[in-house]
């Protein structure tokens, strides 16, 4: 089950070397996006993303809030 | 939709998933820097005053202005214990009887800014408003600073 985390353990999670993936769509991405973090939209998340995510480290995923 | 790309991920087989559910308006909000097209543009965030003066609902006047006007400020936040902002004093609050209470002559829940406004958005608009100065606060109404129209349109005639 995911766990809800806040913006103090997502620091201290990436600092860490957690993986941040942003699922809103790219032009949001480019606008703005938390350091370091990729680009994957909720409606690309399929088998093909375990090419961009490393299955042994956290996995962080954020949007714009939450609505 | 994040949790909908959590439970996703999960579902595919990432055993450690989290979501951070507050998202990029809480990053924003929080003054916070972030990469992209927008991140060289300058946000109210970053040119706010953090080091404008507090009180409380029951402090007294005098006591604010003397500690106000020593630090060089004519305008002063009042936050509760939680930093969360409740009202405003500027110039002509501060000039009122020294023995009112702070509650009793605040300008109460003055306008609010979030810290990831671009600059030069607002500067039209605290001209027109003739407004001098306005608290910037988190989503949950924090203060991260107070922001003088001085500084707004100095940074957005750049």
């Amino acid at each position: 089950m995911p766990t809800d985390i806040d913006r103090d353990a997502l620091q201290r999670m990436v600092a860490n070397g957690a993986q941040l993936v942003e699922v809103l769509p790219a032009d949001e991405y480019a606008e703005d996006h938390l350091p370091g973090a990729i680009n994957i939209p909720l409606s690309h998340i399929d088998a093909g993303v375990a090419g961009a995510l490393d299955r042994n480290r956290p996995v962080i995923v954020y949007c714009w809030d939450v609505a | 939709m994040s949790p909908r790309a959590a439970w996703r991920l999960e579902s595919l087989g990432y055993a450690e998933v989290y979501d951070y559910a507050a998202g990029k308006l809480d990053w924003l909000a929080a003054g916070l820097p972030t990469e992209g097209t927008n991140a060289s543009k300058p946000r109210i965030g970053a040119i706010a005053r953090k080091d404008v003066p507090t009180c409380r609902l029951d402090e007294r006047l005098s006591d604010v202005r003397d500690r106000v006007h020593r630090a060089g400020w004519e305008a002063v936040v009042v936050v509760n214990e939680e930093h969360v902002v409740l009202g405003l004093l500027r110039a002509k609050e501060l000039a009122g009887e020294g023995g009112r209470l702070i509650e009793q002559v605040m300008r109460p829940g003055p306008s609010t800014f979030r810290p990831y406004a671009f600059v030069h958005d607002l500067a039209h608009f605290m001209v027109d408003h003739k407004l001098e100065s306005s608290p910037v606060t988190t989503s949950d109404g924090r203060l991260v600073g107070l922001l003088l129209q001085k500084d707004v349109v100095e940074v957005a005639g750049r």
